[in-house]
């Protein structure tokens, strides 16, 4: 098992919306939890269950980044062994789930 | 349709109960984990592989449980234990109509077994509190991981139980009896032998279950309103538990020796019993409602 923090401090959007969770913690799944903050930053918190994957979860959230280009917003993470395409697509998942909630 | 089998826990409670009434207790933003996980290494999830909370059904006030299976099996650990027995002991003071357990779990997570087996435990005495109070506690059984273990007693403590063909109900699961007793006794790789023996029709046949319905949530969703309609027939008493004991005392009787499900149905007299497992529900029906009337 590994912890894993990233954070990104240029982040330009911000949403008052609901926590938000996506996926199970599953064999090749993963969690994704969306809440706010105050921090002004974007921070991401991974637990894996695989060890020395820092640079694979390091592109993959910098990707994420780029296209949503968030602040003030925890993404906490619970992976068993996902790969880097389901992080992705569980992230814009919740990321589309998050946003929803906000305009409800 | 939608397959109740292939839904998540999630998906399950929402398409369930009325739209929008859903309201979470101990949401994963709670970040109630298992403390025993993280010692063992293993990742947590921030239900623990639960999801609890009150709804409306049929604009009549529940409470709902609903077990993830993927996660852990959707074992019973000590926090997930504990919301299910909040959530039951919580239903008197709520003054819900009844409390509705979407069961989908190999029993008791043995990382923490201890605490399992006591939330077990614990998990009986509260629904037969609130069966004393007269609050309904209904075990909906249809989803990928069965119900098994102590779960699988505590879904026979229940008021009623609905499943669909595909859910699997049982106390030790079809590997445990081969690793216990050998292949010889139970082929754990014969799925048909397995779901003849712990599916939904064999349990309708034997009169342990009281719904059995097709595998799509909107079908699910009508046999909660029927449960919720329900009146209770037995009473729980000392007198009504012994002649349930005696019941099962002249079925084990009955079908001594008996080595298969399609033995049994043939001492039942049900008709075309070979393509019981290939029917749809409601000819599956059909032909056993055929069979308790006589014909």
């Amino acid at each position: 098992m590994e912890h894993l923090t990233f954070e990104y401090e240029e982040g330009k959007h911000s949403y008052d919306a609901k926590a938000t969770i996506v996926g199970v913690v599953a064999s090749g799944n993963l969690e994704v939890l969306i809440e706010k903050n105050d921090s002004g930053l974007c921070s991401c918190k991974v637990i894996t269950s695989e060890i020395g994957f820092k640079n694979i979860w390091q592109a993959v959230l910098n990707d994420f980044f780029e296209k949503y280009e968030l602040k003030n917003t925890d993404i906490l993470i619970n992976d068993s062994g996902a790969s880097p395409s389901v992080v992705s697509l569980r992230l814009d998942q919740a990321m589309e789930k998050y946003k929803r909630s906000a305009n409800d | 349709m939608i397959s109740f089998y292939e839904s998540s826990a999630r998906e399950r409670i929402n398409h369930l109960v009325d739209p929008n009434t859903f309201v979470e207790i101990l949401p994963p933003s709670s970040k109630e984990q298992s403390p025993h996980l993280k010692l063992l290494n293993i990742v947590s999830s921030f239900d623990d592989g639960i999801i609890i909370g009150k709804a409306k059904l049929n604009n009549h006030s529940i409470l709902i449980a609903s077990q993830e299976g993927k996660f852990m099996g959707g074992t019973v650990g000590e926090v997930h234990g504990a919301k299910l027995v909040g959530l039951l002991q919580s239903a008197i003071s709520c003054e819900v109509k009844a409390v509705y357990l979407l069961i989908d779990s190999g029993g008791v997570r043995l990382h923490e077994a201890n605490a399992g087996l006591i939330a077990i435990s614990e998990i009986m005495r509260a629904i037969f509190i609130l069966r004393n109070h007269n609050i309904p506690v209904y075990a909906i059984i249809g989803s990928q991981n069965g119900c098994f273990g102590g779960m699988g007693i505590v879904a026979a403590c229940c008021n009623a139980v609905c499943m669909n063909e595909e859910g699997r109900w049982g106390v030790s699961g079809p590997e445990v009896i081969e690793t216990v007793c050998g292949v010889e006794e139970f082929d754990s790789q014969d799925k048909p032998l397995v779901w003849r023996t712990l599916g939904g029709k064999h349990r309708y046949i034997m009169k342990a279950i009281d719904i059995i319905v097709p595998d799509d949530v909107n079908e699910f969703k009508k046999a909660t309103y029927t449960l919720l309609n329900k009146k209770e027939e037995v009473e729980i008493s000392l007198e009504s538990i012994k002649k349930a004991q005696n019941k099962f005392k002249e079925d084990l009787k009955e079908y001594k020796g008996v080595k298969d499900a399609l033995d049994i149905w043939r001492l039942k007299n049900i008709n075309k019993l070979e393509s019981i497992s290939l029917l749809n529900n409601s000819d599956f029906l059909n032909v056993v409602k055929g069979e308790s009337s006589g014909n």
